[in-house]
């Protein structure tokens, strides 16, 4: 059927964070007759669900993926794309630049909506949903920003911002009368009140926090851990394994050549264990306490001081002496009596 | 119709969603996809997304820090 046919259904692709703006978007396309699938990419530093997943003291909270709960609520097929590998050059070398930690919003919003754009040539849909509101973001969601997103996804303009449509030039599903522009909106600016209000209108009650702390890479204590592993591995180059430990545990750097990552709870031990092939780790024997995991290449000297450290944080704080076992990558261990470290003896410099 | 096993074991959500979402692709209607799973959060997620993608979840259960999820492809959505 021609997409001009008076009963043509047409289909859009709407990106899905799992949080509100996203979610009115949608909804304001459905309800115009819309066929609407959402999609939801994993860019390795999504907040959503790792952390709680891990800590044993944040089990008590809903695990649900929002975004996935959203298309629930909105009756939508959500699908949920990884985007590990071709995302790294996004944060890895921004074209414009980062924002106020290592977060490259306009590199991040430019690539999502020029994925979402492959998938709907891929999968013959019609024009592209965001939850963009001009004005919300200082770097991503501007007046001046928005034709680089456009431009640089190659989206052009499939791409339908419903929350901000009518402070806009319209775009083909306007034009295509698809969607009629009267029934979009005109929000702008940091206040969320709008879109609380639409939320009453469309009987939405319940939403997940507003979008912006959904991504690591927005965290200024997350950011300077992704930092110092960069710096100290002379490349921007990562696995993700690597920024998944940077969401767990303390990290410490005693030495430039290597660094300490101690479990804070059961949680994040029990998280950490399965990466002791992959590292030489330390455990405390006498007493109680956490898993270490040493990033680098540490020699015996430097092991010592990683034991004693560890000791530090372990229920033999305060003994004259605690065993530690180290295991080696290759699978042979070793046992150290130490003297935990005091806690004036670890430098605030260590702490990442 | 067929069985078909997927080891989402230590990845954490979405990615277990993800791989099961990639499994399913590849199957019939009818077939049946077993997946072992670590993260608690797939005991919401995997049975949200085979909901909203008109797949049935035929049983979940959980052995200590182990859960399997038997998804029915294309099943009628319970």
């Amino acid at each position: 059927m021609p997409k001009t046919d008076a009963i043509y259904t047409p289909k859009a692709v709407s990106l899905i964070s799992g949080g509100l703006d996203s979610m009115l978007a949608t909804k304001a396309v459905i309800d115009q007759g819309v066929h609407v699938e959402g999609i939801n990419f994993f860019t390795g530093f999504c907040v959503e669900g790792h952390t709680h997943a891990i800590r044993k003291k944040d089990q008590a909270k809903p695990k649900r993926n929002n975004a996935l709960w959203v298309a629930e609520q909105l009756g939508i097929k959500l699908h949920i794309i990884d985007v590990i590998e071709p995302y790294k050059k996004v944060v890895m070398n921004p074209k414009h630049g980062y924002g106020a930690n290592l977060n490259p919003c306009l590199d991040c919003k430019g690539f999502m909506v020029g994925k979402a754009y492959e998938w709907l040539q891929q999968n013959d849909f019609d024009f592209i949903i965001t939850g963009e509101v001009m004005g919300q973001r200082p770097m991503s969601q501007r007046r001046d920003t928005f034709p680089i997103i456009e431009r640089e996804s190659g989206a052009k303009d499939l791409l339908l911002r419903p929350l901000c449509a009518k402070k806009l030039p319209a775009t083909l599903p306007e034009r295509e009368g698809w969607v009629d522009r009267d029934k979009l909106y005109d929000f702008h600016g940091r206040s969320r009140k709008p879109q609380m209000a639409l939320a009453a209108q469309f009987g939405i009650e319940e939403y997940a926090q507003p979008a912006g702390g959904c991504c690591f890479l927005t965290d200024a204590a997350y950011s300077s851990k992704l930092s110092d592993l960069w710096q100290n591995r002379g490349s921007k180059e990562y696995e993700l394994d690597d920024i998944m430990l940077l969401k767990v545990g303390r990290h410490l750097r005693p030495r430039e050549h290597f660094k300490i990552i101690i479990s804070r709870e059961e949680g994040e031990t029990k998280f950490m264990q399965g990466y002791r092939k992959e590292f030489t780790h330390l455990y405390p024997t006498s007493h109680g306490g956490p898993l270490a995991l040493i990033d680098g290449d540490a020699k015996e000297d430097d092991l010592q001081l990683a034991a004693q450290l560890l000791a530090r944080y372990s229920q033999g704080r305060d003994a004259s002496e605690v065993t530690i076992n180290i295991g080696f990558m290759n699978g042979e261990t070793k046992s150290l009596q130490v003297k935990p470290l005091l806690k004036e003896e670890i430098p605030d410099a260590w702490y990442l | 119709m067929s069985e078909h096993h997927l080891d989402a074991r230590r990845i954490l959500c979405p990615l277990p969603v993800i791989r099961t979402q990639n499994a399913v692709q590849d199957l019939q209607p009818g077939d049946i996809l077993t997946v072992v799973c670590t993260d608690p959060g797939t005991v919401s997620d995997i049975p949200t997304w085979s909901r909203i993608n008109g797949h049935k979840v035929l049983n979940i259960n959980k052995d200590n820090d182990e859960i399997t999820i038997v998804i029915e492809v294309n099943g009628v959505a319970s």
